[in-house]
């Protein structure tokens, strides 16, 4: 076999057997399977099951019904009782845990509902703007027949106004759509900044682990380091789409059993519904390209350092750059048409993720999308010639060395003259 | 299989470590790199094994540069050991020596047998930061010949073991010349290179300023050690014409003298002033060579 594959296999393999690596798969795996039962674990965490109990104390003896009803409208999980005893007995009650809070309903001068609202603790808002919402629309219409209006009248005083948004460019993505769009490149982008991160560091803190422990200098006598370097970049590369692989199949089946909860919930608004095809195409030709852009400049930063421990202070500025690529992504998100977005996403350290983002929420044209590509590209290949060199004169270097001085000594070891 | 060195010469910006340096390594010899710290031998080895292009001059191996294409015939123990702390030592060296274009079954077997020969079999599935620093070492060396390499760099092979181990590093080095292998090695301890190396190179500031065979070389130094343990005082041998250098022990004298008829001249005048308990003459060591060819310079 040529000493490639043996390189790259030997780093994947190897990578594959790590704890850490194993390690973080699992979490990983169990956040994804989490995330996607979400709705039945909160299930399993409510007692009551899902059920919150309120005592109703009427004042009035007229309120308890049509409140009753109102409420059921709007929230069928909360269930009213209606308590028959003393002020302080209810207070007790709640107390004691058998309800989640007391509601005391009266009328005021002008015949209008008022109420107090008693609980434990005022935490929990949800409930309470559920039974206000309630009470609110008890009392109009309550005023409204003190007025005599007529249901019909009613009805247009609360008809919402018809307001609709369209876009006049052809091929625009509707609201609706955007709002899934938006959902889908934020997942995403996490994926991808993430994942740079992560394995852009694995791959400096790689190379820089081979030389210091000088294992180096034997491998680089058998293998070039041009060689070397680019079968380890695929071979964690290789790792990253396995361990992505996991956590995307995991997601996607769990995602398919609870499907019906998670529609309704919060994942739902999202829209994971139907993903487009083009969005996820999009996502890994910027995924692999991102990873290959950040892990030629990890793996060249690698090899100045001669410990370990000044790793971290070598890929900082890289480290930097994904950030700050990934901000202006996240600003991107709500303004995903702004100037700035569009021009950043021609600079090649921000394109995988901005570029991403543009092509995942607007519709631009391909010839954009293919320049933006294009650049990436470009800058892979210069990076890649020029890391490889720094990378050769680099692994021999050792001594002090963590400024970025030391391009400069490194390329000048691999020099002829 | 000769290997050549023709006016090598590297630079790093305005330092000069190898300046004009021309040997001649026949085949199946065992070459001795002598030099200080920072001489530029392991600057040398690195320009043999084409880590580093030469700033002028040209190294050939059989007429051909070295390089990756003939890397699996060559095997090299660098200064700085250097092994996977984290890998076990049999994937350790079935990984490096299957880089060097061996089988991994036939890396194996090897493996097995110089573990046997080190008497250490039992640390094949051990990590290697688990290991001794002298165990860790003679993994460093299998790692080296396991894929049984036609030339062999040994940068500073004794450094850091005891003398049992030393021995044991030897005797598998002298093995693998007698199966023909061409051995360049490095080394700070002279006897170890007087002991094994027909020729030998002290390299200084990156010049050769010794070359040749053992024998040649002693020669031409000329001088010669004398020893003489008597019962009478020797110190005013000191300032006696043709000695170059005394030191005065236990028992006697050292002396350093220009050629044998000093030595002659020297035992008549103190053949009469009583008894001589020895009197030997004997060939300048090579250590005496280095300090006077190294330290002549430093001056």
């Amino acid at each position: 076999m040529n000493n490639f594959w043996i390189i790259l296999f030997h780093t994947y393999i190897n990578k594959l057997k790590t704890k850490s690596f194993i390690i973080t798969t699992l979490l990983t795996v169990l956040i994804v399977l989490a995330l996607t039962n979400l709705t039945n674990i909160i299930a399993i965490f409510d007692k009551s099951g899902g059920k919150e109990n309120v005592a109703v104390l009427d004042e009035t003896s007229q309120l308890y019904e049509p409140f009753k009803k109102q409420v059921s409208t709007i929230n069928k999980d909360i269930k009213l009782t209606l308590f028959k005893g003393s002020e302080t007995e209810a207070e007790e009650a709640v107390e004691k845990g058998n309800y989640q809070g007391m509601i005391q309903l009266g009328l005021n001068k002008e015949n209008l509902p008022l109420a107090t609202y008693k609980a434990r603790s005022i935490a929990d808002s949800s409930l309470f703007t559920d039974l206000q919402t309630s009470l609110q629309q008890l009392k109009t219409m309550l005023a409204a027949s003190q007025i005599h209006l007529s249901p019909v009248q009613l009805e247009k005083l609360y008809e919402p106004v018809s307001f609709t948004k369209i876009a006049l460019e052809k091929n625009a993505k509707t609201e609706e759509e955007l709002n899934q769009a938006r959902g889908i490149v934020y997942v995403l982008l996490f994926i991808i900044y993430f994942s740079v991160i992560m394995y852009a560091n694995m791959i400096a803190m790689e190379v820089a682990t081979e030389k210091s422990s000088r294992v180096m200098e034997i491998l680089i006598s058998s293998v070039s380091p041009i060689k070397q370097m680019f079968a380890k970049i695929i071979g964690i590369g290789l790792l990253s789409l396995t361990q992505l692989a996991v956590f995307l199949s995991v997601g996607y089946f769990s995602f398919k059993q609870n499907m019906e909860s998670l529609k309704e919930g919060f994942l739902g608004v999202y829209g994971f519904g139907d993903i487009p095809l083009g969005t996820i195409i999009y996502a890994v030709i910027f995924f692999i390209l991102g990873y290959f852009l950040y892990a030629t400049l990890a793996a060249f930063l690698g090899s100045l350092v001669s410990r370990i421990e000044d790793v971290q202070q070598m890929i900082t500025p890289m480290t930097l750059l994904v950030v700050a690529g990934f901000m202006i992504a996240m600003f991107g998100l709500g303004k995903p048409d702004a100037p700035f977005i569009t021009v950043t996403s021609f600079i090649p350290f921000f394109t995988p993720m901005i570029m991403f983002l543009r092509v995942g929420m607007l519709t631009i044209p391909v010839w954009q999308a293919v320049a933006g590509i294009a650049v990436l590209v470009a800058t892979i290949a210069f990076l890649a010639i020029f890391g490889a060199r720094v990378y050769r004169g680099g692994v021999l270097m050792y001594g002090q060395s963590n400024s970025f001085k030391d391009i400069k000594r490194a390329l000048q070891l691999t020099k002829n003259k | 299989m000769v290997l050549k060195l023709e006016h090598v010469t590297k630079r790093f910006g305005n330092f000069t470590a190898v300046d004009d340096l021309s040997l001649v390594i026949p085949e199946k010899e065992m070459f001795g790199f002598l030099g200080a710290n920072g001489a530029g031998k392991t600057t040398t080895f690195r320009m043999i094994l084409g880590l580093l292009d030469p700033s002028g001059g040209k190294i050939t191996w059989d007429g051909q540069p070295i390089d990756y294409s003939t890397s699996h015939l060559v095997g090299y123990l660098p200064e700085e050991r250097g092994l996977y702390p984290k890998l076990k030592v049999r994937d350790q060296i079935v990984y490096l020596a299957r880089l060097r274009g061996m089988q991994k079954s036939e890396a194996l077997s090897e493996l097995i047998s110089w573990l046997d020969r080190f008497k250490i079999p039992e640390y094949e599935n051990k990590k290697v930061e688990e290991l001794s620093k002298g165990n860790q070492q003679k993994i460093q060396f299998i790692a080296a010949v396991v894929h049984k390499p036609k030339l062999l760099i040994l940068d500073e092979p004794f450094s850091g073991l005891d003398p049992v181990n030393v021995e044991m590093l030897k005797e598998a080095v002298l093995a693998l010349k007698e199966s023909g292998a061409t051995i360049v090695f490095s080394s700070h301890r002279m006897e170890h290179v007087e002991e094994m190396c027909e020729h030998l190179c002290i390299l200084h500031k990156g010049r050769p300023v010794v070359h040749g065979t053992l024998k040649e070389i002693k020669r031409s130094f000329g001088k010669k050690n004398l020893v003489i343990h008597a019962d009478f005082p020797l110190n005013f041998l000191k300032n006696y014409p043709g000695v170059v250098k005394s030191k005065p022990t236990m028992e006697g004298i050292h002396l350093q003298i220009e050629g044998e008829y000093i030595a002659e001249k020297i035992l008549k005048e103190i053949v009469s002033k009583g008894f001589i308990r020895k009197f030997a003459l004997e060939e300048p060591s090579l250590n005496d060579i280095f300090i006077e060819k190294v330290g002549a310079s430093y001056e």
